[in-house]
């Protein structure tokens, strides 16, 4: 190709302006991966499916794989980078993965993070089955979901305000859970 | 970087789609929510040297009662059909369908207008749009505004009667009254994954019994399949508040698996779908009479 089809883009991710160089075609994971420098956000299958590569734009859920960067320009974009808070306090969702075994290889988290925390954040008293349908939405090959399924079910607790469900051992069953 | 290169147009408005369309129309796409022209495009199965994205004409966007008539615009995405308020038996029709597209992700962005301009086999909103005969709004610079009906708007497979200078602006469904009874399911290996088979029915009542009845079955053709034997079972018959009676809505279910010739393939053979199609029926005629039951109670 001997045209050169790069443009500027602007982009505000996490809160931060990103002013960079790319070109349409460049899908917005891959633009911030490699243009943002924030390589939280991982891509699996590239068609939609996996959502391993799932980040908000203006808060929705969307798959980083499926969106150019180029349409994210004037929009607000949070990754996995932009959950935790600013003393680096893991957000509720990732200290519940880290106590429910919520991750084996890690590949998959951010994605499931990011789709955990901003359904949370609409839909503070979720049912066990809603959570179900939510997180059909991303592939894992490690846990076998049931743990990420309770890690979300406790983390709902905790960001609905029963700080008390915090210390709860991982390896508690759910059933008897005092998050359960 | 996955797809082959493209030039990148937006626009804000209808009118200037339409330019940017009429410019090159052959080698251009326009980009609605992406859902399924950017995986063809990663897998280059697409390779438009333009892609039009039509995201930011917020006069596609929107939801509108029209007279008679549901105006839904062609940008409107399936999360907002899913939102949905109203306890009227098409809202909650189409409620019950976009549960079934995809997942949250997918539904925050994919539009209505982009299922039914691309076609898909198993579309939950083109089954929907032939079941309720959608009259669909297109336009272009040379050809001006068409309305086509559903039953001519799918041809085959990923194939309407869109020209590729046309846009789909807009789709208007019939508002429907209390005499309405309507129902959706599907069935799929796993919660959103593309239906193997999926079932609308709709039926009119007055007076207790069926006056009108529509019967279509996605997944058995390339295009959503209208049964008429169904249809013809159904119409004369009692209708109570459990619906049909069960011996009915079997006949129905056996009168569409008869007249439907799906191919089979890797989801299902031909036997695999008939069978489906002998239990969605009667479970999407016990739906529609489930959720008239819930309105009326509630109110
Ligand atoms: C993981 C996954 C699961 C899915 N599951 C389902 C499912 O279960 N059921 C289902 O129905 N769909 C499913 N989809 C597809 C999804 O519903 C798409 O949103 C939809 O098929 C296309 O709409 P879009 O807005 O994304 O269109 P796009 O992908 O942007 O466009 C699709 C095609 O339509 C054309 N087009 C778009 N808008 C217009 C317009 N206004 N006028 C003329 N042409 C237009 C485009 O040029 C393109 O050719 C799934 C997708 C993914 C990634």
């Amino acid at each position: 190709m001997t045209e050169n089809r790069t443009r500027t883009v602007r982009l505000q991710v996490n809160g931060e302006r990103h002013e960079v160089n790319l070109e349409p075609r460049k899908s917005l994971a891959d633009a911030l991966r490699e243009d943002c420098g924030l390589t939280g956000t991982h891509l699996g299958c590239e068609h939609g499916v996996c959502g391993t590569c799932t980040v908000l734009v203006d808060g929705k859920p969307v798959r980083g794989c499926l969106i150019f960067a180029v349409q994210a320009e004037g929009r607000s974009v949070r990754t996995v980078e932009g959950l935790t808070g600013d003393n680096n306090k893991l957000h509720p969702v990732q200290q519940a993965f880290t106590e429910h075994h919520g991750l084996q290889c890690g590949f998959c988290t951010p994605g499931f993070v990011v789709l955990a925390a901003s359904y949370l954040e609409e839909n503070p008293r979720p049912t066990e089955d809603e959570l179900r349908e939510v997180l059909s939405s991303n592939l894992c090959r490690c846990t076998g979901y049931q743990n990420i399924l309770d890690a979300v079910m406790s983390a709902a607790k905790v960001m609905d305000g029963d700080q008390a469900t915090i210390a709860t051992p991982a390896n508690e069953p759910s059933g008897t859970s005092t998050t359960g | 970087m996955k797809p082959a290169p493209f030039d990148y147009v937006q626009v804000t408005s209808v009118a200037e789609a339409l330019d940017a369309l009429a410019a090159d129309p052959d080698q251009s796409k326009l980009l609605a929510g992406g859902q399924s022209l950017v995986p063809m495009m990663n897998f280059r199965l697409a390779r438009p040297a333009v892609l039009i994205d039509i995201n930011r004409a917020d006069e596609l966007n929107g939801v509108a009662r029209d007279g008679g008539r549901l105006r839904i615009g062609a940008t409107t995405r399936h999360l907002q059909l899913q939102n949905l308020g109203g306890d009227d038996a098409l809202s909650s029709l189409l409620r019950r369908a976009a549960v079934h597209i995809g997942h949250l992700p997918i539904r925050t962005v994919g539009t209505f207008g982009g299922s039914l301009a691309h076609c898909d086999a198993a579309s939950e909103w083109c089954l929907v749009a032939r079941l309720l005969d959608a009259e669909i709004s297109t336009a272009s610079r040379e050809r001006g505004v068409r309305t086509i009906a559903a039953e001519n708007f799918f041809q085959s497979l990923f194939t309407t009667a869109m020209l590729p200078d046309e846009m789909l602006t807009a789709v208007a469904l019939p508002l429907l009254d209390d005499q309405h009874h309507a129902g959706f399911v599907e069935f799929a290996r796993r919660a959103g994954d593309f239906a193997i088979v999926s079932a609308a029915v709709l039926v009119r009542t007055v007076d207790g019994v069926i006056r009108t009845a529509r019967v279509c079955l996605g997944g058995v053709s390339s295009v959503p399949f209208r049964s008429s034997a169904a249809e013809a079972v159904l119409l004369g018959q009692p209708w109570s508040e459990d619906g049909c009676a069960a011996r009915v809505s079997a006949a129905a279910a056996d009168a569409a698996a008869t007249e439907v010739a799906p191919t089979g393939d890797m989801h299902g053979s031909e036997d695999f779908r008939r069978d489906l199609v002998r239990a969605l029926v009667p479970r999407a005629l016990a739906q529609a009479a489930d959720s008239t039951r819930n309105r009326m109670r509630s109110r």
